[in-house]
């Protein structure tokens, strides 16, 4: 089933096209990705798709409902959820409250408090963050902070997670434990899309990647495909 | 409409409108690079009203020389409020939005505090002196000679500050930094005596606009808000962060000002606040904002 | 365990108690006292009121006078013709009603472009209804019934009640933590699923209906009103000041803060009027320099310099 549908998506900013006749598409339970050079799309394409902007001309369809034009806040109800390149957290709260705002509003019935707490404080040991639940987030590590937009995210019991940029300016040990993440996330069912730039990560984790450039989509397949695609190489190295 | 209306109408609104762009390049100077919004502006013109006022009156000095002796203390005023106030809060604000917040309810403080210090010391009573009342004609109308002389100075001060704006290396310096305050500091820029110089030369301009003010109408100590109002509504108009934007919006807004009060008198206040209401609805960066 | 339960409680039993005092004080007292009593109710209300929306979210309200001076206003026009409680309470539905109003209108300013807009909405409201008065109506002032001051003390002390016990539920519930969460990210809280538009917008209207209610039982008080006195600016900024003198993020420090400015008001108002708005404005100056946090934020500040002493 196509969990996430793009037709022609187009989004202009005065004259300049940001994102042009972009069609895509993500399979459930896939992990897609994408990659392009800075300034290619990519969040806009995310901003697009999780309501935060309008598409110019095309039709975006979440699980066979047309969501064009949807309020961010109408489609995380409908089951998608997003981290942002920049951490959003509500920093002068807790950890724990960060998250449990995702459980206590992101869903399409409401839940009892008491549950709500109880799943947030689960989710808190699954993105590696025991014990941590009253610190406040402005306080946490930057990888902590990303960690927690993600516990956040899932709270929303999300169907499909976009994530944008979640390892930038991760070690290499915070990388590989971010795959894991993803991984676990993915094994729970849940589709995920992300950018990422680190290509390593992308490629070893990824089941489909498509590739950005100039806001048209210019490459689509497999990441042994990706990797050996004359077009993609060129705009990575010779640009 | 006969042609001399319609040039009375002009040169009247144009007399306001010098007034209003004086004040408003000095609170963009406030708001735009320093990011205080400050309400206190008008109790700068208040001051410098009554600076010239009483040098008239005590010493019987030339209220047009008294700009020259006025004129610095109150740009000194102003750059030490920044440098011990509004610099304090900016270190001590976690964010711009944080410190726009706080510095607009410090600069509510000053307000109170300086208008009733005015209070104390001048009494609420109306006050007035009379210099170059005598009635001029002036391309067919008649007017005051203050006013005409007013208008001449409000336009040489503008005239001095856009040459010193654009042609001098401090200039240049301000213009950064209302652009872009972070990287104007990496160009080199000080910032911090930047900031302070622009906050002073703010309520320098304040300053000069209430002396003016004090030889063509009567004063208390409470005309600062009025025209703090038309100074924020003219900043707005010109797109804040437009230092020469905000020059327009005050010739501007005395115009339209002129025109309201010769279709219906005590109409020209709401109709500011009526254009100030939509613009921030329609086009809040103004009409000259990026 | 036993100290957590005594704090959760401490603050609504005090004010239980404190309502108890209260309503049964009037016979006892001086009329002078339930005058100065209804004031501070009065601020107390417009305080807490203002602080429900603009505390949490940190979007600076300057229309307080506006929705304030409606309720009176209300009052003027209709005190003769209803019953005084319904009157009251169109005071504040028509605040509730043109709130929504300006909340839909002003979606999408931010920070200093939304305050700015208030204040601007506020004088215009004042300039336009003073118009209309002089030109249309032909009067300046009007004259409201007067009611005596035992019952607009009750009314008040009522109002006062409600608009605490509401005030305190939505600061203790999840919409509560949502307004909390506008005010960190707008954009964060959108997209798990908090709708913020309207959570903004009705949040702001609920406060601007105490405000109204407030107006309408006040002007009984005061007998003649005319614009400058209903819609004072001055009635937007005093709830900003009580609330960060007393302690924005605290419903009690709100309380504070308006009972504290009140009675000094009270204190210097007759005798030194222009010292008195000197002190208002040092104060001012005072708090947002020296204590962000206000009153309530003295505790903590203490405790904390008391920590920094005790390392050397």
């Amino acid at each position: 089933m196509r969990i996430l549908e793009g037709e022609g998506v187009r989004k202009n900013f005065g004259g300049l096209a940001a994102i042009a006749e972009v069609s895509f598409h993500i399979n459930q339970g896939e992990i897609l990705g994408l990659i392009g050079p800075n300034g290619a799309g990519k969040t806009t394409l995310f901003n697009l798709i999780s309501g935060s902007l309008a598409p110019t001309a095309g039709i975006i369809r979440f699980k066979g409902e047309n969501i064009t034009g949807m309020k961010p806040h109408q489609i995380c109800k409908r089951g998608m959820a997003r981290t942002f390149q920049l951490v959003k957290l509500f920093g002068n709260m807790t950890v724990l409250q960060n998250i449990l705002l995702g459980s206590l509003f992101g869903t399409p019935k409401s839940i009892l408090q008491s549950d709500a707490v109880n799943d947030s404080s689960k989710l808190l040991e699954i993105v590696g963050l025991s014990g941590m639940g009253t610190i406040l987030a402005k306080d946490l590590t930057i990888v902590n902070q990303k960690r927690l937009e993600v516990a956040r995210a899932l709270a929303t019991k999300p169907e499909l997670l976009l994530l944008d940029e979640f390892m930038a300016g991760l070690t290499p040990t915070e990388v590989s434990l971010a795959i894991e993440l993803i991984k676990k996330i993915r094994d729970r069912g849940i589709t995920v899309f992300m950018i990422e730039h680190v290509m390593k990560a992308m490629m070893s984790v990824s089941d489909r990647i498509i590739v950005l450039h100039y806001g048209e989509k210019i490459a689509e397949g497999i990441p042994d495909e990706i990797a050996t695609n004359p077009i993609v190489i060129e705009i990575y190295l010779g640009a | 409409m006969s042609p001399l209306l319609f040039l009375d109408i002009l040169i009247g609104g144009l007399m306001m409108g010098g007034l209003y762009a004086l004040i408003a390049v000095g609170l963009s100077l406030q708001y735009g690079v320093a990011r205080v919004l400050n309400v206190s502006h008008g109790e700068f013109i208040m001051l410098g009203a009554f600076a010239t006022y009483s040098l008239y009156l005590l010493f019987g000095i030339n209220p047009l020389l008294s700009l020259v002796m006025t004129g610095p203390f109150i740009f000194f005023l102003g750059f030490l409020i920044h440098r011990t106030l509004f610099k304090r809060l900016r270190r001590l604000s976690p964010s711009l939005d944080a410190f726009e917040g706080s510095s607009l309810l410090a600069s509510f403080g000053l307000l109170f505090i300086i208008q009733n210090v005015a209070l104390l010391t001048w009494g609420p009573d109306v006050k007035g002196y009379s210099y170059l009342s005598k009635p001029v004609n002036f391309f067919g109308a008649v007017y005051a000679a203050n006013r005409l002389v007013a208008l001449l100075f409000a336009i040489l001060i503008g005239l001095i500050f856009y040459f010193f704006l654009m042609r001098t290396r401090t200039g240049k310096a301000i213009r950064a930094a209302a652009q872009d305050v972070t990287t104007a500091q990496l160009m080199g820029v000080n910032i911090h005596w930047v900031l302070g110089l622009c906050f002073g030369l703010g309520a320098l301009m304040a300053g000069f606009a209430g002396s003016l003010t004090s030889m063509m109408f009567e004063i208390t100590p409470l005309i600062g808000l009025p025209y703090t109002i038309i100074a924020i509504i003219s900043v707005v108009l010109g797109g804040l962060g437009n230092i020469l934007g905000s020059l327009m919006g005050g010739l501007i807004l005395g115009l339209i000002g002129n025109i309201v009060m010769y279709i219906h008198p005590g109409l020209s206040l709401i109709a500011y606040y009526i254009i100030f209401l939509l613009l921030l609805l329609i086009k809040p960066t103004g009409i000259f904002g990026k | 365990m036993r100290r957590a339960i005594s704090k959760k409680f401490f603050y609504p039993v005090l004010v239980i108690f404190f309502s108890m005092i209260m309503v049964m004080m009037p016979p006892y007292v001086s009329p002078y006292t339930i005058i100065l009593l209804n004031s501070i109710f009065m601020y107390i209300v417009l305080t807490v009121s203002w602080a429900l929306f603009s505390g949490p979210t940190h979007y600076l309200s300057l229309a307080s006078a506006a929705f304030f001076g409606i309720g009176i206003y209300v009052s003027a026009i209709l005190g003769d013709k209803l019953p005084l409680l319904v009157v009251i309470g169109l005071g504040g539905f028509i605040s509730f009603l043109l709130a929504l109003l300006v909340g839909l209108s002003s979606l999408r300013l931010r920070g200093m472009y939304f305050t700015i807009f208030t204040f601007g909405l506020s004088e215009l409201i004042r300039h336009s209804v003073q118009w209309w008065e002089v030109n249309r109506t032909g009067t300046v002032g009007r004259w409201v019934i007067g009611v005596d001051h035992t019952t607009v003390y009750y009314i008040m002390l009522a109002i006062l009640l409600i608009t605490l016990v509401v005030a305190y539920i939505l600061k203790h519930s999840k919409y509560g933590l949502a307004l909390l969460s506008i005010g960190e990210s707008e954009e964060a809280a959108d997209h798990i699923g908090i709708n913020v538009n309207a959570m903004k917008i009705i949040t702001f209207a609920i406060s601007t209906f105490f405000m109204g209610t407030t107006g309408a039982i006040m002007a009984t008080r005061w007998t003649y009103i005319d614009p400058s006195i209903a819609f004072n600016p001055l009635f937007s900024f005093m709830p900003v000041l009580m609330a960060i003198f007393g302690g924005i993020g605290h419903i009690f420090g709100q309380i504070l803060g308006a009972s504290v400015l009140t009675l000094l008001a009270d204190v210097l108002l007759t005798k030194f009027p222009y010292y008195y708005m000197l002190l208002y404005g040092m104060i001012l100056v005072i708090v947002v320099l020296f204590l962000p946090k206000g009153l309530t934020g003295l505790k903590e500040e203490v405790k904390k310099w008391q920590e920094g002493r005790s390392f050397k």
